[in-house]
């Protein structure tokens, strides 16, 4: 069995007000639920806004986040999948959830 | 044998040998690949194995099976390999449990051993994994070309290079990463479950299409067409139609593949410019490519699934039917591209509708169409049809800039050459050439 992280982007900027982001989040939610009933969940975090982040380098501190754009991580989970196909089966299921679409990037673990 | 009689069978015998590598190559690296799980291993296995077969057939006869003897002997080395490599023992490992080894491969070159390799149905299955393989969606567009002409073609990279016009080192890489994602992302080698089948089979179906486009209609160059790549689609679509025969869009492209292909002695002067399609010598047609394609696109047809391939051989077979150009069945080709705009609405196929359009119903009209086209500012084919209409609208001065602007656009030289031409035609005599023919297709 593989390994994959499914790492979540959006956009910079206040999340969706609650009457939108609610149901989006119960979605996952039981996506989750059914990712742990087949075996495939490992982990899953959630992150606070990429305006948060501090970014260490060579001992010099910098005020976050790394990567400069409009679009940052947002979020991921780790997953066990026997081959690519698999995790992206579980990846458009969670593409198709999210709302706005959401770019996710699924990239092997070593 | 005098020595003048022997140096001829071995000419003979390494075009024999070459015309095998051409056809196997694929299947060899398929069956490989399943044993051992690696493409990179199954390429060299095999690669080394025509080595083999160069230097022994010509002294011992090319074998009855020259396949099922490739296959063998690749996987002879490549297990010889594996066993040297002992930094890989993983891979040695998963060799040993393979059971097709397990019946007691010896480390010879000879095909002396193991079960029964000619199995067709078996090949076929592997055949089809790796053109899924080769084609997954996870890849670069460009990638699934090259790597489709390379593992499945047998193509070498600078051969796949030159084609494309980029450097040896460029497509090296490209073919690298791609092997590269394949292994270390786990793109599976199977083929796709049939909920995946449809989406995913037409991505191969446009890969084939894309490889035989750059063969019909080269982007860059000095030459119009690359005929060995039209080649290499044509039999890539053979390949495909016989493993999956009941996919009427796979049989669908072979037709239009053959049908267009046909028309390639006619496409060209002797100088190597471009003939129009209504200018052509429609005796210069490959009468027999004609008849498979019609064959072929009329046993899809039956199934009544149409799909975009079926509809474009079957506006092709449209234009084989007609002796002479102004027999042409404008009307039923206008019919078909209205059901190919439904089923892909893409400004290519309006702008394609255009010139039917124009043939039925005058140039006004297809103007109108052709001038509110957007996202085709860069495509050459859009001015030649520009070009085309103005002139026949009576709009010699913006026709002759539009045939410079769509110059400036295209991509090979004859091409360039031709579209000048028309230009400065238009503008030396101030009329219109007399022709009256559909623009932008040859």
């Amino acid at each position: 069995m593989r390994q994959y992280l499914l790492s979540v982007y959006q956009p910079d900027g206040d999340p969706p007000p609650p009457e939108i982001l609610d149901p989006i989040m119960a979605e996952l939610g039981k996506l989750n639920e059914e990712m742990k009933a087949a075996g495939a969940w490992v982990f899953a975090v959630g992150l606070h806004p990429a305006s948060t982040a501090t970014v260490l380098r060579d001992q010099v501190m910098t005020d976050g986040p790394f990567a400069e754009g409009k679009e940052h991580l947002g979020g991921f989970t780790l997953i066990n999948a026997p081959d690519l196909d698999a995790a992206l089966d579980w990846g458009s299921r969670m593409s198709a959830i999210l709302r706005p679409p959401l770019a996710i990037e699924v990239r092997p673990v070593v | 044998m005098p020595a003048e009689a022997i140096d001829r069978a071995g000419r003979r015998d390494t075009a024999a040998i070459e015309r095998i590598f051409r056809a196997e190559y694929g299947r060899a690296v398929a069956v490989l690949t399943r044993h051992f799980g690696d493409l990179d291993i199954a390429e060299e296995a095999v690669q080394e194995a025509f080595v083999v077969a160069v230097r022994r057939w010509p002294e011992q006869g090319i074998p009855p099976s020259p396949a099922g003897w490739i296959i063998m002997t690749a996987r002879n080395r490549a297990i010889d390999r594996l066993r040297r490599e002992s930094a890989r023992p993983g891979m040695e490992a998963a060799a040993s449990e393979s059971p097709v080894i397990a019946g007691g491969a010896s480390g010879s070159d000879g095909p002396d051993l193991g079960p029964d390799v000619s199995d067709v149905t078996e090949w076929g299955d592997d055949m089809l994994r790796l053109i899924f393989t080769c084609c997954h969606p996870a890849l670069a567009p460009a990638a699934r070309v090259a790597l489709t002409l390379r593992l499945l073609g047998g193509l070498s990279t600078g051969e796949i290079a030159r084609a494309f016009l980029t450097t040896e080192a460029t497509m090296g890489q490209r073919i690298s990463r791609a092997k590269g994602k394949i292994r270390d992302a786990g793109i599976p080698y199977r083929v796709p479950r049939d909920a995946d089948l449809p989406v995913r089979l037409g991505g191969v179906l446009a890969v084939l299409y894309l490889i035989f486009n750059e063969g019909y209609a080269a982007s860059g160059g000095d030459n119009l067409m690359r005929p060995e790549l039209t080649a290499e689609a044509i039999r890539l679509a053979r390949t495909l139609v016989q493993l999956m025969p009941d996919e009427p869009e796979a049989r669908g492209l072979l037709a239009l593949m053959l049908l267009i292909e046909a028309r390639r002695p006619a496409r060209t002067t002797p100088a190597g410019d471009p003939v129009l399609l209504s200018d052509q010598d429609r005796s210069l047609w490959d009468r027999a490519m004609i008849g498979e394609g019609q064959s072929l696109l009329r046993a899809c047809l039956r199934r009544n699934r149409p799909g975009p391939y079926q509809i474009q051989a079957a506006i092709n077979a449209v234009h084989a039917d007609a002796s002479r150009a102004d027999a042409t069945d404008w009307r039923q080709i206008l019919i078909l591209y209205d059901h190919l705009a439904a089923l892909t609405p893409t400004p290519i196929v309006a702008l394609h509708r255009a010139v039917a359009l124009a043939e039925v119903h005058g140039p006004a009209p297809a103007l109108e169409i052709v001038d509110a086209l957007t996202g085709l500012d860069q495509h050459h084919v859009r001015q030649v049809v520009r070009a085309d209409l103005l002139r026949r609208s009576g709009r010699p001065a913006e026709a002759a800039d539009a045939y410079d602007l769509a110059a400036d656009q295209a991509g090979n030289d004859p091409e360039q050459r031709f579209l000048r031409a028309r230009a400065d035609a238009l503008r030396g005599t101030g009329e219109s050439p007399d022709r009256d023919r559909p623009p932008g297709r040859t």
